[in-house]
């Protein structure tokens, strides 16, 4: 009975592992680190997390969960609210409509398939956040902040596949 | 039985996948509706994310903690490297600045006994909180940084951010642990300022980049390159004489402002209460904005 008890509670954290993983990328992503102009372009790393999620386990990250995601990004960074939730609640959309495009492909596939809806993220946080201030925004460290954002992604989406082989039942 | 249980999955699979589509729908609406809101009530906005940013201010601090001191570390490293070159510099630099003192002693005691003669009001002294920046503003979008003190410690909405070369910015949002400060390069920020050498008034505009501009100049103004920019203290939400940057570029449609303090490598900033509390309302740029310059005009008639 005991050992049930524990089985299940092993499960359950192995199934929140995802979302946790994704909570500790938003709150990375606005600690402050002391390289000249990094405040500016640091990377949205969460983005990597979702898009790897949402291709190989996207029961694992529901739809209300990203929303919260994006919530607490904007709350802790500090844009308008509710633009990084549309910005995550859109890549989810978009990954999730070429998962079946994306999966099991070379890995380079997958990065440019990344590359592609993070510009797009990109592309919509710049006019959604124009909008919201009625000013035409630089996108120069948009730009910037979108090649780092891609560059990062090998090593993320790495520790998500181990993450994943290492903790996740294969049958999910 | 087991067609019964066929024909309910026939049913329920579109039911949960239209369920699906309806929650995606709905959820960025919401979205949307989120962005609105926060355009419409700024204050409520702003009290929830100083309460959540509150939440998350130790775990931020815990993060920040290591980040430093290897930064802390390398610097040491760094600096071994160049002590020499940089004892020969201080020591032509320390020269040059006794000369300063001397002139600067000079001047004081000369601008004490003529304030004296003239008997002129004595700007109030500012207290000083010192706080740790636990947070950076996080990307491209957002030009702010949170640092580890808040109501308890003092601070209050509209209190100055410096360090010690300049203005930095000043705090919008306040909650009991953690505060927000709003950077000078920041699209909403507008400061008063005076281009020290020849004392005309302008506002320094960020605009969510690296390059800060400087606006609303009178007509025929002449700006010359390296012309130090200071707080002019108009307004009453800065001190006067605060130092903020130099004019980097003079084009035919933009000046350019570089700000003396680079925030991103700052770990540490100053809060100064310079009891300018009054013009607290005034402070708020959204609604600044929103009444136009009739409040400006009507809090200046006033003073």
């Amino acid at each position: 009975m005991r050992f049930a008890i524990w089985q299940k509670l092993d499960r359950l954290t192995r199934l929140f592992m995802p979302l946790a993983l994704s909570f500790l990328l938003v709150i990375l992503s606005v600690v402050q680190t002391p390289i000249t102009g990094y405040a500016q372009i640091s990377p949205v790393l969460a983005l990597a997390s979702i898009y790897h999620w949402v291709i190989y386990q996207p029961n694992l990250l529901p739809l209300f969960s990203v929303f919260i995601l994006g919530l607490l990004q904007d709350l802790l960074t500090g844009t308008p609210v509710g633009l990084y939730t549309l910005v995550f609640l859109t890549v989810y959309g978009v990954a999730l409509s070429q998962r079946r495009f994306l999966i099991g492909r070379s890995f380079i596939m997958y990065w440019f398939g990344f590359g592609v809806i993070s510009l797009m993220a990109s592309v919509e946080s710049w006019m959604l956040a124009s909008i919201w201030n009625w000013a035409l925004l630089d996108f120069t460290a948009l730009a910037f902040q979108f090649i780092i954002s891609v560059s990062m992604f090998p090593p993320l989406a790495w520790v998500c596949l181990r993450w994943q082989q290492a903790f996740l039942p294969q049958d999910l | 039985m087991e067609q019964r249980s066929n024909a309910l999955i026939r049913i329920a699979v579109p039911l949960t996948s239209l369920l699906q589509r309806f929650m995606y729908l709905g959820l960025i609406l919401l979205a949307f509706g989120l962005m609105l809101f926060s355009k419409v009530d700024v204050m409520l906005v702003d009290r929830v994310r100083a309460e959540v940013t509150d939440a998350f201010a130790p775990i931020l601090e815990a993060l920040s903690r290591p980040l430093a001191t290897v930064s802390d570390g390398m610097q040491i490293f760094q600096s071994l490297n160049i002590i020499r070159e940089n004892n020969i510099f201080l020591k032509t630099e320390n020269a040059h600045l006794m000369q300063w003192q001397a002139v600067a002693r000079k001047l004081r005691a000369e601008n004490l006994a003529l304030q004296q003669l003239l008997g002129m009001v004595k700007d109030q002294n500012a207290i000083y909180t010192t706080a740790r920046i636990i947070a950076g503003s996080g990307g491209a979008l957002s030009n702010m940084l949170v640092v580890n003190s808040g109501e308890k410690n003092g601070i209050r909405k509209g209190q100055v951010v410096i360090s010690d070369l300049g203005v930095i910015g000043r705090i919008s949002e306040v909650s009991s642990r953690s505060s927000r400060v709003r950077l000078l390069t920041d699209i909403n920020s507008r400061v008063p300022v005076l281009i020290e050498n020849n004392r005309t008034r302008a506002i320094v505009a960020g605009n969510n980049a690296a390059g800060t501009k400087l606006i609303h100049l009178p007509q025929g103004a002449r700006v010359t390159l390296n012309a130090r920019i200071i707080t002019s203290g108009h307004g009453g939400a800065f001190p006067p004489g605060l130092p903020v940057g130099i004019v980097s570029s003079v084009g035919d449609s933009e000046i350019k402002v570089q700000l003396f303090v680079d925030s991103s490598r700052l770990e540490y900033v100053r809060i100064a209460d310079f009891g300018l509390d009054g013009l607290e309302d005034l402070l708020d740029l959204s609604i600044q904005k929103r009444s136009g310059l009739s409040k400006v005009g009507r809090q200046s008639a006033k003073k």
